[in-house]
């Protein structure tokens, strides 16, 4: 794989790393005809984060050399990653080609900046060969829609201390658009201040969704793809379905496009907190007595290694157990988001031909429950 | 009990959360107490506070555009809540563009200070953000914990009558003075019990630095006049004027 990147583009590479650094620990690369993917996840496997640059983002690229082939599928460090586009402002002013090739005989993922002043900073990165990370979900089958300039979600977010872990968004009466912020069970709920901003549905683009609609999910990593958002100016979607169910948050244009995909607390967790709010008629954002599905589990996705032609389409049935999906819950260590149990992880080898979207189609494990 | 209290005018808006920023430098928790013209923020000389105590005093008038409140009874026109000024100014912090900033005492999941602010969007309809700050309620039977704090009859120390003052600080290895000359003594000063004081004679109170410096650097509101009164060996005792708002800070002597 060999890739030349030049401009401003190099900058929005850099903001990318920043974006998925947020999320997980190591970055996924993967060129595929469609471009370069750069993937990670979490380590509860409860956020996903994906970006695909097109061909043409690239100067140059070219995901595999001949005959070769399988171009291979390789993992680094995302602290070794993100080092090299630490300071965004220093690639602004200094950098104006940058080179990433995928060295085999090396083991070495090679990253050249090439400098103003004939600088050339090259990093070598050690890489791992790895199975291909895919996370499977479909935004268009999630009912719930809504979509805005990025500028509006800063602002929308911009009163919640960046301390604060979770955020619950829903559609309130009158149509408007609520945040709110969410107080984990253990939080002394006496001392806690709670923090709630309203807007109008007139400043989304488009909102699809009725009024008691409302998911509950991880403000830390929404903030990740919401600043590298606002930095390309673009519109975000959010696609959501039923709390539990995960969120996909996604943006786009003609070079590129990302997908955060994370998971929403499940109606059980919701209801253990959060009492109902007297006299507080129009915000009810948390009141979900509607959604009849609180099962917690449902939607956990095994982790596999083998995809048959079928698959993408049908739905899977429950797979051989493998270590993830026996203990999805329990992983030692992980960040607060412990909570989130919903996995909704597929690993699948990359098809030999390249999907046209860039995961395939949701494909649930049930468990024979509900 | 009841209150509810709104702020259209920047200017007022900027000095409240001026106000707030600062008392929430001095203390952790503090009393709020509302009376039909005034709000007070006070801190009582607790041990947990490392006895120092705070009083401020502002007139509502001069930053409310709106402001009613009904006490807990009618001989009792007054409400003491016990607060946590940085939740306080956090509130304020969002408001920096507001088109209105509404304050109300609200009962949530629990008494809370609710504190609305409309911001402007570009829609024809308005943001809105609501903080709700939990605060307890104190009742009647504790108000006595929060009198205004009686100006001590104080010497004027390591000050003088003659509008002389010297800061000192001493370690091990140095001992550094700073004199202060030609400060204006208040006139009560001289007409006190302290006639027979020799006017040359040095009061002085050891204080802890920090809690000075803490006072010190959390001002956010430039006062027109500040007063230090000193009671020899025991108390010091700050005084910032402004035109609508006073503020009140002791620090104890180190014994």
């Amino acid at each position: 794989m060999k890739c030349l990147v030049t401009g401003g583009n190099v900058r929005v590479l850099g903001k990318a790393a920043h974006s998925l650094s947020r999320i997980g620990d190591e970055l996924y690369l993967e060129p595929l005809e469609d471009g370069l993917s750069l993937r990670t996840v979490n380590a509860s496997r409860s956020a996903f984060a994906c970006f695909l640059f097109a061909p043409l983002f690239f100067q140059h690229y070219q995901a595999s050399r001949p005959p070769q082939g399988q171009p291979p599928r390789c993992k680094v460090l995302m602290k070794s990653f993100l080092s090299v586009f630490r300071s965004l402002a220093a690639l602004e002013k200094t950098v104006e080609r940058c080179c990433i090739a995928l060295s085999t005989e090396n083991s070495r993922l090679v990253i050249q900046l090439h400098c103003k002043h004939g600088v050339t900073k090259t990093h070598n990165l050690s890489f791992q060969e790895c199975e291909s990370l895919q996370a499977v979900f479909d935004p268009a089958l999630c009912p719930h829609l809504l979509r805005a300039p990025a500028r509006v979600l800063v602002e929308a977010v911009s009163p919640f201390s960046p301390a604060l872990s979770e955020v619950t968004l829903g559609v309130s009466r009158g149509r408007r658009v609520v945040f709110r912020s969410y107080l984990e069970e253990d939080t002394d709920a006496a001392r806690a201040m709670m923090t709630e901003m309203s807007l109008s549905e007139e400043e989304f683009q488009q909102l699809q969704a009725q009024e008691g609609a409302s998911i509950t999910f991880c403000l830390k990593e929404f903030r990740g793809l919401l600043s590298f958002a606002e930095s390309a100016n673009l519109l975000l979607n959010i696609h959501f379905d039923v709390p539990g169910r995960p969120a996909i948050f996604s943006i786009e244009d003609s070079l590129l496009d990302g997908h955060f995909v994370l998971a929403t607390l499940s109606q059980s967790d919701l209801c253990s907190q959060e009492p109902c709010r007297p006299g507080q008629g129009t915000h009810s954002t948390t009141h979900l007595d509607d959604f009849a599905n609180d099962d917690i589990d449902s939607y956990m996705i095994a982790m596999e290694t083998t995809v048959s032609e079928g698959a993408a389409v049908t739905p899977r049935t429950p797979s051989p157990v493998s270590e993830e999906e026996a203990e999805p819950n329990v992983v030692p260590g992980t960040p607060p988001l412990k909570k989130f149990r919903s996995l909704f992880f597929g690993s699948v080898l990359a098809p030999t031909e390249s999907p046209s979207e860039p995961n395939p189609v949701l494909a649930e494990d049930s468990e024979g429950e509900g | 009990m009841r209150f509810r209290a709104k702020i259209v005018d920047l200017g007022c808006l900027n000095h409240f959360t001026r106000v707030s920023n600062t008392i929430s430098k001095l203390a952790k928790t503090c009393t709020l107490r509302l009376s039909p013209d005034k709000l007070y923020f006070i801190l009582s000389d607790k041990v947990a506070n490392g006895g120092v105590s705070m009083w401020c005093e502002l007139g509502q008038g001069n930053f409310f555009d709106e402001f009613q409140m009904e006490g807990v009874a009618a001989d009792h026109n007054e409400i003491y809540l016990e607060l946590t000024p940085e939740n306080l100014s956090r509130a304020l912090k969002t408001a920096q563009n507001a088109k209105t900033v509404k304050i109300k005492l609200t009962n949530k999941h629990c008494p809370c200070l609710t504190v609305a602010v409309e911001l402007p969007s570009l829609s024809s309809s308005s943001r809105i953000v609501t903080h709700d700050i939990p605060v307890g309620v104190i009742p009647r039977k504790l108000w006595t914990d929060f009198r205004e704090p009686t100006v001590p009859d104080f010497d004027i120390i390591e000050a003088n009558l003659k509008g002389e003052m010297n800061l000192k600080i001493e370690t091990d290895l140095v001992c550094i003075t700073t004199h202060f000359k030609d400060l204006g003594n208040p006139p009560w000063a001289s007409e006190d019990a302290s006639q027979d004081r020799d006017s040359e004679n040095m009061a002085e109170a050891r204080i802890d630095i920090k809690k000075l410096l803490q006072f010190l650097a959390g001002q956010q509101v430039n006062p027109t006049k500040a007063l230090c009164n000193i009671v020899h060996n025991r108390i010091v005792h700050f005084i910032l004027l402004h035109e609508d708002v006073s503020l009140q800070y002791f620090i104890p002597a180190l014994s």
